[in-house]
């Protein structure tokens, strides 16, 4: 192991943003040909460390050495000289250019300004052609599939000698086929001997592809390991930060005796959509939390858009309180009684420069409609009712919410749903980002839900939360439904096995 | 809490726009005390402020449609070629004969509101950007409305339309009244129902409103309509007061001026909140900057200089990087570090 010397070394890097530690003096090596994982659940700071290495933010603290040189890149154009190359899951190429330009945008061949055409296709071709690629240079990069032009991404950054490639996500929209045609090339480039930096959210192909993995847990560093040493259950247990104490090999799933005699509040059956959710299933009753337990790209978020009428389903029916229920938009998920507190409360929750008020009557309002308003008097009484009980920290209702705290903004948009009255409430990740006091009310205010006989779906990475504060909870893992458990059944090591996967074989 | 009134007057965006206002009236009434005068003749009431508010009537109306479709975060640039629509279908059904005013009214509105619901559903449903999805018909429009009539002016000889133009009710203009009582009756059905608060939640974050259950595309097309609409009436309105409808000259660039007076009013090209008091303001102040302009001796042909620096001026003054600024030359009380300490 410690022959082949480290092509990249971080040692003791630390980044800190107003109120947050992204990351503390973490280390990180990467070896000559190897392909290291680098994995983590959100907030870790895997994000983070790439940003570092491509130049994007500056550590506060820590050294870079590249090829035993100090190296401290300021920009991403700066890493790249210094032979740190990235390619990102979105492609930042600009599609309306051929493939040749593409590769060769910001560094043509040419004087003067003028560009040598014929030089930039055979520069094109032979950069292509390492990867193994033979592909009409001429052909507008935006006619290309997602995979290939992910492939010219990556040819791309080797053109610039690159002794480092760091692939985030890449893997996010490509099919089985297309991973495997990015694995040979990951393979290749290994054998030349370059170091490659690959983020996943994807077990299996970690272990299909990779050397080693560097977990990452909250800005801090979990641990180093030779894939072959760590099973597919220790790599969860790391990423979650909980050690398997007594491995679990009781059957996982256990079968609930549903003693519910009433109707169901929300079923699904045969739910799916491409690309985003395998056939599901799923019933919720009345006074129950449902937990929804999975890794990261496990399809929870994407059952929440389906059930709310985000996204359209390919297969599946939709029933509330046993009626069949045509769900084509959120409107019509809200005219039955749903509502989704989503994960993403900047792009999808908060209007920023709209008051605390305006926010909070929003949903109730649109259900009404425009030409019944709700009467001002009416709209402060609801304001003040759920500032006092959700305990929001706002100077007055007319603030706008964006001068509010991350926690409670969030309270902020758990009252907008509260206030029209739900049978079902999706909470997907309620509390993320927000701080620990803020938590707690949030758990309490489920709880709180439940006795109110509200059915409930939450959704977390918080394998603790999930089984804290769910009645029962069903595991997604790869956009299926794995196992569920409820009663004594539902531990968060039961959990973790099912999130992990079953077969403990790995390579 | 715990600002200054101070503070919070420099907040709302209607301080610019009327502070500009007020000193080119203050230049004006320097530079001619009668300014202000108003006189009464022939029974109508006449005066500076009457021709201002007179020539602003159809850049309100246009202005009033505008406030909304830059709310939801659009912008419609085919208004001046459809007044040439709607002026051209006015002139073209009083020459054919029709005599009844509604029935001329209803299809100058009509062609209006049908360029509204195109340029609507392109935005909101094909999901055009607004400035392409307008600009098809900012550019065919003039193509239509010199179809109407192969090219040439019509000339309008019916007093019943020419009323809604420069015709006079109690003593005052017909057409300010027209577009102050429109004005009226925007801000109180917006405001009134909760519409308004729908248009400025689409134009803050479409994404988080359709979320919370709003028909985002649906309040969008109807921005769009209603400002056709307006288009459509201002297009009659201009061809009542000329006597004519001409295809090449009628809403000639009344577009920008529309969006100057939304923008110089206080409503955000990027979409959210909106007022339309300042829309109103924002058209008073276009108005007077041309008189204030000859009065000072500025060519007629550069005029559109000082236009422009004053409408940059006022929108420098708006912007949050200026209002921070001047916020912090403001004596700090201690209440207001309380404030400060909300934000994240």
């Amino acid at each position: 192991m410690t022959s082949a010397p480290p092509l990249l070394t971080l040692r003791g890097i630390g980044k800190k943003f107003p109120g947050v530690t992204a990351l503390d003096g973490v280390d990180f090596t990467v070896r000559a040909g190897e392909i290291h994982a680098l994995l983590g659940e959100n907030g870790a700071g895997k994000s983070t460390l790439i940003k570092v290495l491509t130049g994007v933010y500056a550590a506060d603290a820590g050294t870079i050495h590249l090829a035993g040189q100090p190296v401290r890149p300021a920009s991403p154009k700066d890493a790249e000289r210094c032979g740190i190359s990235t390619v990102y899951q979105e492609v930042n190429l600009v599609a309306s250019l051929s493939v040749a330009e593409n590769l060769c945008l910001g560094r043509q061949p040419g004087r003067l300004g003028f560009v040598n055409w014929r030089a930039l296709r055979r520069h094109a071709r032979a950069a292509l052609a390492r990867l193994g690629l033979e592909l009409d240079v001429d052909a507008e990069l935006g006619s290309l599939s997602v995979a290939l032009q992910q492939m010219v991404a990556i040819a791309r950054a080797l053109d610039l000698s690159a002794k480092l490639l760091i692939l985030d996500e890449p893997t996010a929209s490509l099919d089985e086929k297309e991973v495997a045609d990015l694995f040979a090339i990951m393979r290749r480039l290994r054998g030349e001997g370059l170091g490659i930096v690959f983020v996943t959210h994807f077990l299996d192909q970690v272990y299909a592809v990779c050397d080693r993995i560097t977990v990452l847990r909250n800005g801090a560093l979990v641990g180093e390991f030779a894939t072959a040493d760590l099973p597919r259950l220790a790599l969860v247990g790391k990423m979650l930060g909980r050690e398997i104490t007594a491995p679990d090999h009781a059957p996982v799933t256990v079968a609930t005796g549903t003693n519910e005699p009433t109707a169901p509040v929300l079923t699904a059956r045969n739910l799916s959509r491409a690309g985003a959710l395998h056939p599901l299933d799923l019933d919720l009753h009345a006074g129950e939390v449902l937990g929804l337990a999975g890794l990261l790209g496990s399809g929870r978020t994407e059952t929440a858009r389906l059930l709310f009428g985000l996204d359209r389903r390919d297969t599946g029916e939709l029933r509330v309180k046993g009626r069949p229920a045509r769900i084509r938009a959120p409107r019509d998920a809200i005219a039955l009684g749903l509502a989704l507190c989503s994960e993403d409360r900047k792009t999808e929750g908060i209007l920023t420069n709209l008051s605390v008020r305006e926010n909070l009557i929003i949903a109730l309002q649109a259900r009404q409609g425009a030409t019944r308003p709700l009467r001002r008097a009416e709209q402060e009484k609801l304001c003040e009712h759920y500032i006092r009980t959700l305990r929001i920290k706002t100077p007055t209702a007319e603030t706008p919410v964006k001068n509010l705290s991350g926690g409670n903004q969030q309270k902020v948009l758990l009252a907008r749903w509260l206030a029209t009255r739900p049978a079902l409430i999706i909470l997907d990740e309620p509390t993320r980002g927000i701080d620990i006091g803020a938590k707690a009310e949030i758990e309490q205010l489920i709880a709180q839900l439940r006795a109110d006989g509200l059915a409930v779906l939450f959704i977390s990475s918080e394998l603790d939360e999930v089984v804290r504060n769910s009645t029962r909870a069903v595991v997604l893992r790869e956009r299926r439904r794995v196992g569920e458990f409820s009663g004594d059944a539902l531990t968060a090591p039961r959990l973790m096995h099912a999130m992990a996967g079953g077969h403990q074989a790995h390579g | 809490m715990g600002e200054t009134h101070l503070q919070r007057l420099l907040r709302s965006p209607l301080v610019w726009p009327i502070a500009g206002l007020a000193l080119l009236l203050v230049v004006n009434l320097v530079n001619d005390p009668g300014f202000l005068r108003l006189g009464v003749r022939e029974g109508h009431l006449e005066g500076q402020l009457v021709d201002i508010l007179t020539h602003g009537a159809v850049t309100l109306v246009l202005a009033l449609g505008m406030t909304l479709v830059i709310a939801t975060g659009g912008v419609d640039l085919s208004v001046g070629s459809v007044m040439a629509v709607a002026g051209m279908t006015a002139g073209w059904c009083v020459t054919h004969g029709h005599s009844s005013l509604l029935f001329v009214l209803a299809a100058a509105l009509g062609a209006g509101a049908l360029a509204g619901l195109l340029n609507g559903m392109l935005v909101a449903y094909a999901g055009i950007q607004p400035i392409i999805a307008t600009l098809v018909l900012m550019v065919s429009g003039r193509g239509i409305a010199q179809l109407i009539s192969r090219g040439e002016v019509l000339k309008i000889t019916q007093p019943r339309f020419e009323f809604i133009g420069k015709g006079f009710l109690l003593g005052l203009p017909f057409a300010a009244l027209l577009a102050v009582a429109l004005y009226a009756l925007a801000q109180l059905v917006l405001r009134r129902t909760a519409a308004g608060l729908f248009i400025e939640a689409i134009g803050d974050n479409p994404v988080a409103s359709r979320f919370a259950g709003l028909a985002t595309a649906r309040v969008k097309c109807l921005a769009y309509l209603l400002c056709g609409l307006g288009a459509g009436l201002a297009g009659a309105m201009v061809a009542a007061n000329n006597a004519a409808a001409d295809p090449f000259g009628l809403g000639q660039n009344m577009e920008l001026d529309a969006i100057f007076a939304v923008v110089v009013g206080g409503t955000a090209l990027t979409g959210g909140r909106f007022t339309l008091l300042g829309s109103f303001v924002g058209v008073l102040l276009l108005q007077t900057l041309t008189p204030t302009l000859v009065f000072l001796g500025v060519d007629p042909p550069v005029q559109p200089v000082p236009k422009a620096m004053l409408i940059l001026i006022v929108c420098v003054l708006q912007s949050d990087l200026t209002r921070r600024w001047l916020k912090n030359l403001l004596p700090n009380k201690p209440a207001a570090s309380v404030a400060s300490r909300v934000e994240p």
